[in-house]
């Protein structure tokens, strides 16, 4: 993975200090909270329910065992030893204290990571292919132009009081796994005829309150022009953009409001003017970045370890885990592994300290030293000799990390929701752990099959719900209840679709049987096992759901005992009782 | 009144003209004297401004700086009005009057101008200053110091960290991961 030259150092290394500096005029009251409150969001401080947030960015997910064990350090130093992996790739601590972040921030630099533009109306952390530069469909490593994004976008000058939050992703495989429809700029590393590389550029996309898909700006940009061509669609926006009102701030208004042709105007004729520039990439800085993304020093080693399908035929468990959590690597005799951060019980993405450095020690033994962190709030292991599975899942399992249950119903995606985000209206960690105990049988997961289950507690959508095949988002509370709309038939990938609401929304008790009605016709109406979920909601629409869900009242009795009293809420916010910890 | 100009105080004895209630572009008289006027007023009158010399124009951070286009050169001086420090566009019209328009004088932040942005302001093309009366003009010339290198090119730097500097690839680094 990249790692910092001595320019990388010096400018985190001063970020520090000048984050530092910053704190103590606001403690002094030199700068007032209106005053701070920009230069916080863009260290990714935000004020939450229970104190300080920092969110800390995983440059586009690939992470080093050190600087996880990093993590297990701040969970227990600082905060309250656990930490929650997000669906940008990044990871959040929840209960901070002001005055430690500078050191936070200083333990960060020393491993070479930091929380710039993490939050803030300005360029967010790159995301990327959690698969990248293991993939068997890669058609290019998006890496070394994520890292060249990345440098380009750190305190970018121009760009740091944009009208909203920008968000980046790109991916280089067939299947797009960055969700890069559902981006302010999306891009995907490609080849022409001629096998030269270049991108093809979306803008325009993205899910909160407004979902988008995004429009193609250019089919097939020559690799040299990634950063001027960025740089002009960031100019025009920069300008252009809505500022009135932060509901129609974000590009995908201004893209839909000149339609794409004029957009893809203006920002040509920006670009006109730094086409083939300075700001032109060169092949000498690609080769250099490049050479941080090399092959590990793989084996050459045989594929079809018959020692696994013994072990395979006498363990179910194992035998289930390795068909959701093991994903065929390029390699032959490797394998890419899915810990799984979604056991029933847990919160979606959190991982405690002991867990962190766990799973740091085990990414030194057999993936190299180095993870990534999926935009589904789980980790990889993208390197594992296939030899070493069994004694990788023995380790894992001990660790609760290996719920066989990749790209299942319980593999949900969720935002932290109402307990810790001042946003949202609604709470999704208890409706996530509420749904995980409702569908826990693995058998019955394993029958439904692939299915994507995504939550968010207000409409702002961090929780991805649109992109899910089934989407819940939180909507209001009212009378002590907590309400909630279910969508279906959204997803991502290549074939990135919104998912359609299905009716009134529903209480917090509701949405498990919503769930469970939806899947009751699912396995109802699909042709065979090998129909997925999505392809049957496809083939016969939304109404049949919608009909069977609302067509009888919820039972009210069966979730009355473990009813939380809503009236009580504040004093239960303040200690979840889900936590990892708690 | 001090204002910054090339990272130094200075005595400036420029006029701001902003717009009362009452005035428009087409009806305001300007003083005599050195005056930044209004990109609005100067549109407006034109005309009857063109002979002087002793004036600059500011923008408005909803306006571009195209809007100026063949005027850029006549002015010695241009402002422009940050409305709220939080407001970003302020960067994109100082970049294009430098780098699309040329304009070579001085180009000055007004309105609500913190420490905290000046390091990014001075990169885009701002060589003047004229921080928020409240706030210490001495302290706020610390603002200049907070990075001592940069990866992208802007005005300030013609080229970007990898034209610029001899880096390191895998081979010379000190791997510290993993």
């Amino acid at each position: 993975m990249y790692c910092y030259d001595e320019y990388d150092q010096k400018i985190i290394d001063e970020r520090v200090a000048q984050y530092r500096d910053q704190v103590c005029r606001r403690l002094a009251n030199e700068l007032t909270e209106t005053e701070f409150l920009p230069l916080r969001l863009q260290n990714g401080l935000y004020m939450q329910v229970h104190g300080y947030m920092l969110r800390i960015a995983v440059p586009y997910g690939l992470i080093s065992s050190r600087q996880m064990r990093m993590f297990a350090h701040i969970a227990r130093k600082y905060d309250r030893g656990y930490g929650h992996f997000t669906t940008r790739q990044n990871i959040q601590f929840n209960w901070l204290k002001l005055e430690e972040t500078p050191d936070i921030l200083a333990d960060l630099a020393s491993v070479q990571m930091h929380a710039i533009q993490t939050s803030g109306n300005c360029i967010r952390n790159i995301t990327s292919d959690e698969f990248a530069g293991v993939a068997q469909d890669e058609v290019v490593d998006p890496r070394p132009y994520a890292e060249i994004l990345r440098q380009w976008s750190t305190f970018h000058p121009e760009f740091a009081y944009l009208p909203r939050k920008f968000k980046i992703a790109i991916s280089g495989g067939r299947e797009d796994r960055a969700a890069i429809l559902a981006h302010d700029i999306g891009i995907s590393a490609t080849k022409n005829a001629q096998g030269e590389i270049g991108f093809r550029i979306l803008v325009g996309g993205g899910l909160g309150r407004t979902p988008i898909v995004g429009s193609e700006i250019c089919e097939f940009l020559p690799w040299q022009h990634l950063l001027t061509y960025v740089e002009s669609i960031l100019r025009i926006y920069n300008q252009f953009g809505r500022r009135d009102n932060k509901y129609k701030a974000r590009i995908k208004i201004l893209v839909k409001a000149l339609g794409i042709d004029e957009f893809r105007r203006l920002v040509e004729e920006d670009w006109a003017d730094l086409k083939d520039g300075p700001g032109t990439l060169t092949a000498e800085e690609v080769d250099r970045v490049a050479s941080f993304f090399i092959d590990p020093e793989y084996e050459k080693l045989p594929d079809h370890n018959s020692k696994l399908n013994e072990f395979k035929a006498d363990n179910r468990n194992f035998s289930n885990w390795m068909s959701r959590n093991v994903i065929a690597h390029r390699v032959p005799g490797y394998a890419i592994v899915v810990l799984s951060l979604k056991k029933p019980g847990n919160a979606p993405g959190d991982a405690t300290d002991a867990q962190m450095d766990a799973i740091a020690d085990l990414a030194d033994r057999y993936s190299f030293g180095e993870m990534r962190i999926t935009h589904k709030q789980n980790i990889v292991f993208a390197d594992v000799k296939q030899s070493n599975l069994i004694d990788l899942w023995q380790e894992i399992t001990r660790q609760e990390l290996a719920s066989p249950n990749i790209g299942l119903l319980t593999d949900m995606i969720s935002c932290p929701g109402a307990e810790f985000c001042t946003l949202a209206n609604a709470r999704s960690i208890p409706l996530a752990k509420l749904i995980a105990e409702r569908f826990e049988n693995i058998d019955f997961q394993h029958d439904i099959g692939e299915i994507t289950l995504n939550i968010s507690g207000c409409m702002n959508a961090c929780g991805q719900n649109h992109i899910g095949n089934i989407g819940v988002t939180g909507v209001e509370k009212k009378n002590h209840e907590e309400w909630y709309q279910v969508s279906i038939g959204g997803a991502e990938g290549n074939d990135c679709a919104m998912g359609k609401i299905l009716g009134p929304s529903l209480t917090f008790y509701q949405v498990p049987e919503a769930i469970d009605r939806i899947l009751q016709v699912y396995l109802r109406e699909r042709i065979d096992e090998g129909e997925r979920f999505i392809d049957t909601v496809h083939r016969i629409g939304h109404k049949p759901f919608k009909d069977y869900v609302y067509a009888t009242d919820f039972e009210e009795e069966s979730v009355k005992n473990d009813r939380d009293d809503m009236s009580v809420m504040p004093a239960q916010y303040a200690v979840p009782f889900y936590s990892p910890r708690f | 009144m001090m204002i910054i100009k090339n990272k130094i105080l200075v005595e400036d004895d420029w006029q701001v003209l902003r717009l009362n209630d009452q005035e428009t572009p087409e009806n305001v008289v300007v003083a005599a004297g050195k005056v930044i006027v209004p990109l609005k007023v100067w549109l407006a009158q034109r005309d009857g401004l063109k002979q002087r010399d002793d004036l600059g124009v500011w923008f408005a951070s909803d306006e571009r700086s195209e809007e100026l286009k063949e005027d850029v050169r006549k002015f010695q001086i241009i402002a422009v009005d940050f409305p709220k420090f939080s407001d970003g566009r302020g960067y994109s019209i100082a970049f294009n009057l430098r780098a699309r328009l040329g304009f070579t004088g001085e180009l000055r932040a007004i309105g609500d101008v913190l420490r905290d942005q000046l390091f990014y302001m001075q990169r885009v093309g701002f060589d003047a200053f004229a921080p928020r009366p409240d706030r210490d003009i001495h302290d706020a010339l610390k603002g200049f110091e907070d990075f001592s290198e940069v990866y992208q090119t802007s005005f300030d730097k013609k080229l970007p960290l990898f034209r610029r500097a001899q880096r390191k690839g895998k081979s010379s680094v000190e791997v510290v991961n993993g």
